[in-house]
């Protein structure tokens, strides 16, 4: 009896929970499926959910107009690129922060932090004009740039609070043995860290891939990553639905997929350590 | 064992660190705040000169910063209980047994995957669009009249965007602090007679107390910067009616060039984002043990 009780129960909290995920997930999967109709599908009222003649036309037409691959691989090598130069940086960085603490160590990290909560608009004139006397504007270089000051910090922390989840006796008797400093970085400590930066790694890509601040305002046609060609649909010509979301579904997807891999680290990464 | 030898190599390893992000705050920073002092329009190059605080004058006291300064706290504070209040909703309902709970986590998780001008682009045309979008089709369908969000709600309609792309992450740390509390405390409770609305004021609620605070926090800062989702959706209009801080001041140094003008609001989204930062950072601080 009880045990139907609670099975009953839980057909009625698996029916609201289905029926609420769906719901908050629909957009994207209504975007997926306009991708494969046609335009006029696109906006036909009442409108089909799967019944429709489903075709491919629209992603090559994506890639034919705009040249989409273009903006895809301009997406992958700045949010790869910063997360890679940020990494270098912040490792040996978080290295001492972990094994070496100081006086001064707290203060550093939490002014690390502190730049983080700049609202990038207090910056954005200097950039601009900086990067315009310096032939950085509409460069992914300039692009990577950015990226990797912004989410620096956040690489530093997340790191650290990986780093100190390392004994770091390991690490002293490899110095004994007379490991140099970067002996004792890349032999010793990046092995047994492997799991902490790669979620780092992760987080950091899906973060810089959706940065939609400085890639508006710093891009135009030859560096512009997906997150500024996608806003170029905000002014379209003629029929777009189908289009845009092709364009869409192929700028999600896959730091979607990276991102449903890295749930866990994201509370962990977003919260500085705040709540675990 | 910290050595003379391994505070020397600690400096070290830590240097390209604090000067890269020292240059990135200092100088432009420094560069912001010496602008706001000067007359400086980009379409009159070479005519810059030092006007003290007119403007900051001309700024603070511009219907359109008010406008902007209503717009941001109803923003921020819109998206804030409603990601808050919805979070906590839906991390009680994760933290129940259910058939498929991981793949509802993921659907629920996927929104804060979506680039902002993604998002903002199919909620603009695929589902508020008052003539082919899918709200409208539906409200056809049901013998309604189509609603125009954007324009009759421009600033509703943006947070409702906002607040979808933002419940994920509400929910995931309210999730991440429900699921510490210890269930033998809510037994407990149980045995003694405390009803389901009782526990949850009193065991429940204090508990993600915490949680809550860091998701305020947190989400101020980044709510506090919205801009792609306007610029894509409304362009601040109808009017100001969605000008944000951040696009305000956008608008006035990118698209009327005046450079004066633009840093004297940069500085003062500064001062705004700090007053939050502050609490922030003393939560933060509070939980790290060195």
């Amino acid at each position: 009896m009880a045990r139907a009780a609670t099975n009953r129960q839980k057909l009625v909290v698996t029916l609201i929970a289905w029926t609420i995920g769906i719901v908050i997930f629909f957009p994207i999967l209504w975007t997926a499926l306009t991708s494969f109709k046609t335009e006029a599908e696109a906006i036909a009222s009442p409108p089909s959910f799967l019944a429709f003649h489903w075709t491919l036309e629209n992603y090559t037409e994506v890639q034919q107009r705009s040249d989409y691959f273009l903006h895809f691989w301009n997406s992958v090598v700045i949010s790869v690129g910063s997360t890679l130069i940020g990494l270098m940086v912040a490792v040996p960085a978080a290295w001492s922060m972990a094994f070496v603490p100081g006086k001064r160590t707290r203060d550093v990290l939490m002014w690390m932090l502190s730049t983080k909560m700049l609202p990038p608009v207090g910056v954005l004139i200097p950039i601009y004009l900086l990067f315009r006397d310096f032939g950085l504007l509409d460069s992914r270089i300039g692009l990577v740039i950015v990226l990797t000051l912004i989410n620096l910090p956040i690489i530093v922390w997340m790191l650290f609070t990986y780093f100190r989840e390392i004994p770091g006796e390991i690490l002293e008797a490899a110095r004994m043995d007379g490991a140099g400093l970067r002996d004792e970085i890349l032999f010793v400590l990046l092995p047994m860290a492997v799991p902490g930066i790669a979620s780092t790694l992760l987080l950091n890509i899906i973060l810089a891939w959706n940065e939609a601040f400085w890639t508006l305002n710093l891009s135009a046609s030859q560096s512009a990553p997906l997150t500024a060609f996608i806003a170029s649909y905000s002014s379209p010509e003629g029929l777009f639905y189908a289009k845009l979301s092709a364009a869409s579904t192929m700028a999600v997807a896959p730091i979607l997929v990276l991102g449903w891999f890295s749930q866990k680290q994201l509370v962990r990464g977003l919260t500085f350590g705040a709540v675990k | 064992m910290a050595t003379a030898h391994s505070r020397a190599a600690a400096r070290l390893t830590m240097s390209p660190a604090v000067v890269l992000l020292l240059g990135w705050m200092l100088i432009p920073l420094a560069m912001t705040l010496y602008f706001s002092f000067l007359r400086y329009n980009l379409l009159m190059p070479g005519q810059e000169e030092w006007i003290g605080v007119l403007n900051y004058q001309y700024f603070l006291t511009d219907p359109a910063f008010f406008a902007a300064l209503g717009n941001t706290l109803a923003l921020v504070g819109g998206v804030l209980v409603l990601t808050i209040a919805g979070g906590i909703g839906l991390a009680l309902l994760l933290d129940r047994p259910f058939w498929g709970r991981g793949i509802v986590r993921l659907l629920i998780i996927a929104p804060f995957f979506v680039m902002p001008t993604v998002s903002a682009l199919v909620w603009k045309n695929m589902l508020m669009n008052p003539v082919n979008g899918l709200f409208a089709a539906i409200a056809k369908g049901l013998g309604l009249q189509p609603f125009d969000f954007l324009a009759e709600a421009p600033l509703s309609s943006i947070i409702l965007i906002v607040t979808w792309q933002w419940l994920p992450f509400a929910t995931l740390i309210l999730l991440t602090a429900l699921q510490s509390l210890d269930s033998e405390r809510l037994e407990a409770a149980e045995m003694d007679g405390a009803g389901a609305v009782d526990r949850f004021i009193h065991i429940i609620l204090p508990h993600l107390a915490r949680a809550m605070t860091v998701v305020t926090l947190i989400q101020t800062i980044f709510l506090l910067s919205v801009f792609a989702e306007i610029l894509v959706t409304t362009n601040g209009g109808p009017g100001t009616a969605t000008t944000n801080i951040t696009y305000l001041v956008y608008a006035q140094s990118l698209l009327q060039f005046d450079v004066g003008g633009g840093s004297a609001g940069g500085i003062v989204a500064v001062v705004l984002a700090n007053i939050v930062a502050v609490f922030l950072m003393r939560m933060i601080g509070r939980n790290l043990d060195i």
